[in-house]
């Protein structure tokens, strides 16, 4: 016999207990405090290895912020890390695990590009309207596919939205290889640049994107806090029983939010083509629908704070760069910071909702002797 | 035939990676923790394993540290998920950024202060690591190569996968711990442990899912560090433990037919069968992904996947 699976019946050092919603701004300190000691967190691992840490954060913010140029590129990074944290929140309020974003904005890369590369002669702004359309549509379907399997048969969606990511990310390869491959590369397998005609216009500097990247911030916030869609969202989220018993119908919301979330991710794919690489490549998404998941979720799928964050991140990742060139350290120290920002935020989160409860102490004489003492 | 043979070793070889990953993930998975940080973990042992063993050049000392390595990575996410009841797909997703985050750093560190500009495992351990020799069995035609020429870690994986599969489904804990995964309400009232096996599921599976790294940077590219080195097998570990169905003892076969996958494209000759080249990369996902919709499909096998999977256990909200 085993007996070490069992407990024994001493209560536990400490047990978990819920505890009453705190209010707006001890939560907004709680992860201010997250925040700061991440930092410290990530300063002794600088410091371990050697290197300045107030010195390296010193080189990050002035590596985004140091000039015009550095500054536009920070904006550029933080285009689609904010427009596809929007996409999974959509999914995410719904309580639907999208971890397809990556997938999502390839795909949308994809359909757009499909335009761009075959109909550079139409005029410019039917191009760039088509080319949109092509990403709604590309990424859109691809989130659709997942979540009509999940209504259809109740396929986990967490796994099949990050196996649909490799779908995709191996369709760009097959795209470079052979049919869309560049036949001046000398060989090398790649899709050729776009003509100059299918290129997404700048303004003020930075690809056009980032006019769409604040109409969607709005548009989001307005649909999740004002529509009844979004309420619907809400709903279906909290108990799909819940959401049923009001008259909702919780298959057609979930297919709808999730080409939704799909699309924005979609747009976010056809920016990056069409605006940023001017081509599509394998590294079209690089990780963004991945970062997005943790943006998302660092806000609390609030539209407003996923701007903030992701320019933040965006810092982060710019700033990084420039460690990398001019103190040795890789600029891999962004993913390193960020993910100890999350998971001192995510520690924090616990904090804001339940609290520990220490074990009593237990009603032996020795307190009483004690008392007797006093 | 010898072109057969050879691709049936080279399945096997490339499968390990992915067999350690699958067997950790599916430990986390039976305790009902979803962890996606698999590729975090496996970067976070690759780094660990490939540095010590660079630095003492002891193989012993090298698998400790990736299994170290592993292991705390998933301490991070068990933290977390188990105590703190964070969400386990946000915790696992931040764990492989992170891990891969730091795994690279730590990489690009040891590179710009090595004097040669490159970093290669030393005599010894790549001694230790080569393909071992069994006087007579090695020697044997066909059985000899096809059974008893591989490296260590090969060995190594499929012992491991063996003792696990024996620990969840032959003994008394084993199946206390898959209860616990089904329904941990249910294994409390039971008086189980639920959350001090949750943590040994979580931080065993993490350490051997650092071998895998281990296996990543040390053998895979020749003993030479890479950044990147899992380069995305540990997002195929978490796909196919579908594919093995939670069983350990199917991951051993599953890994090598994924392993086949991944080295099909070097042996079909392109005049029997001509697909392009992403295909093959394409298909282990493919595959998986279909698995997965068709099990759905059919409720009666879909209920193999742990039923607690991916929610926390708060014992109040029982």
């Amino acid at each position: 016999m085993n007996e070490s699976t069992y407990k024994s019946s001493r209560e536990p050092l400490f047990r978990v207990v819920k505890r009453a919603e705190r209010s707006g701004r001890q939560m907004l300190i709680f992860r201010l405090l997250a925040v700061l000691l991440s930092l410290v967190a990530g300063g002794l691992f600088i410091l371990a290895i050697g290197a300045n840490p107030l010195q390296v954060y010193r080189q990050i913010l002035d590596g985004a912020f140091r000039s015009k140029l550095a500054f536009q590129g920070t904006v550029k990074l933080c285009i689609p890390l904010c427009i596809s944290a929007l996409g999974v929140t959509l999914a995410f309020k719904m309580k639907f695990w999208n971890i397809g974003g990556e997938g999502q904005i390839i795909m949308g890369g994809i359909f757009a590009t499909y335009f761009a590369l075959f109909h550079s002669d139409w005029n410019h702004w039917l191009l760039m309207l088509v080319c949109l359309l092509a990403g709604i549509v590309g990424g859109g379907l691809w989130g659709l596919l997942a979540a009509f399997c999940k209504v259809k048969w109740n396929t986990n969606e967490t796994l099949l939205t990050l196996m649909l990511n490799y779908v995709a990310l191996y369709l760009v390869t097959y795209l470079q290889n052979d049919p869309w491959r560049d036949p001046k590369a000398n060989g090398f397998p790649k899709i050729a640049s776009f003509d100059s005609n299918a290129i997404l216009d700048r303004v003020l500097g930075v690809q056009a994107g980032w006019i769409v990247m604040l109409i969607l911030v709005v548009a989001v916030w307005i649909y999740l806090k004002k529509s009844k869609q979004g309420y619907e969202i809400a709903v279906v989220g909290e108990s799909q029983d819940t959401a049923r018993y009001a008259g909702i119908r919780v298959k057609r919301v979930i297919l709808r939010t999730m080409f939704l979330s799909g699309a924005i991710a979609g747009v976010c794919g056809m920016l990056q083509a069409v605006g940023t690489d001017a081509t599509l490549s394998t590294g079209v998404a690089g990780g963004i629908g991945f970062t997005a998941i943790i943006v998302a979720w660092l806000c609390q799928l609030h539209p407003g704070m996923i701007l903030v964050v992701s320019f933040l991140f965006s810092v982060l990742e710019k700033g990084s760069s420039v460690v990398q060139s001019q103190m040795g350290l890789s600029s891999d120290c962004a993913a390193v910071l960020q993910g100890i920002i999350l998971f001192f935020i995510l520690a924090s989160e616990f904090f804001v909702r339940y609290s520990f409860v220490l074990r009593k102490k237990e009603k032996t004489p020795a307190p009483a002797a004690k008392k007797e003492a006093v | 035939m010898e072109m057969f043979m050879k691709f049936l070793v080279a399945a096997i070889v490339a499968g390990t990676p992915l067999l350690f990953g699958t067997v950790g993930e599916i430990l986390s998975e039976k305790v009902g923790h979803l962890n996606l940080g698999v590729e975090g973990m496996m970067a976070l042992g690759a780094c660990a394993g490939f540095m010590v063993g660079y630095l003492t050049d002891n193989l012993v000392l090298a698998l400790v540290a990736a299994f170290g390595a592993g292991l705390l990575g998933a301490l991070i996410y068990g933290v977390l998920t188990v105590t703190f009841l964070a969400n386990q797909n946000v915790t696992g997703l931040t764990l492989t950024i992170f891990g891969q985050g730091l795994s690279n750093f730590i990489g690009y560190f040891m590179l710009e202060n090595s004097e040669s500009g490159t970093l290669k495992l030393p005599a010894q351990i790549t001694a230790q690591m080569a393909d071992v020799h069994i006087p007579v069995l090695s020697d044997l035609p066909v059985v000899g190569p096809l059974l008893f020429q591989y490296n260590p870690f090969v060995y190594l994986a499929i012992a491991i996968a063996l003792v696990c599969a024996y620990y969840l489904f032959r003994t008394k804990t084993g199946l206390n711990v898959q209860a616990i995964g089904e329904n941990p309400g249910a294994a409390d009232a039971a008086s189980i442990q639920v959350n001090r096996w949750k943590y040994f599921n979580i931080l065993l599976g993490g350490g051997i899912c650092g071998l895998g790294g281990a296996y990543c940077s040390m053998i895979i590219n020749g003993g030479v560090w890479l950044a990147d080195s899992t380069g995305g097998l540990g997002w195929i570990a978490v796909a196919l433990v579908i594919f093995a169905a939670w069983k350990p003892q199917m991951a051993i076969f599953g890994s090598f037919v994924f392993g086949g996958l991944r080295v099909l494209k070097y042996y079909v000759p392109s005049n029997v069968i001509n697909i392009p080249i992403a295909f093959y990369d394409m298909l282990p996902f493919l595959i998986t992904a279909l698995v997965l919709v068709i099990s759905s499909m059919r409720k009666s096998t879909s209920s193999r996947i742990p039923g607690s999977l991916g929610v926390n256990y708060f014992r109040e909200e029982r």
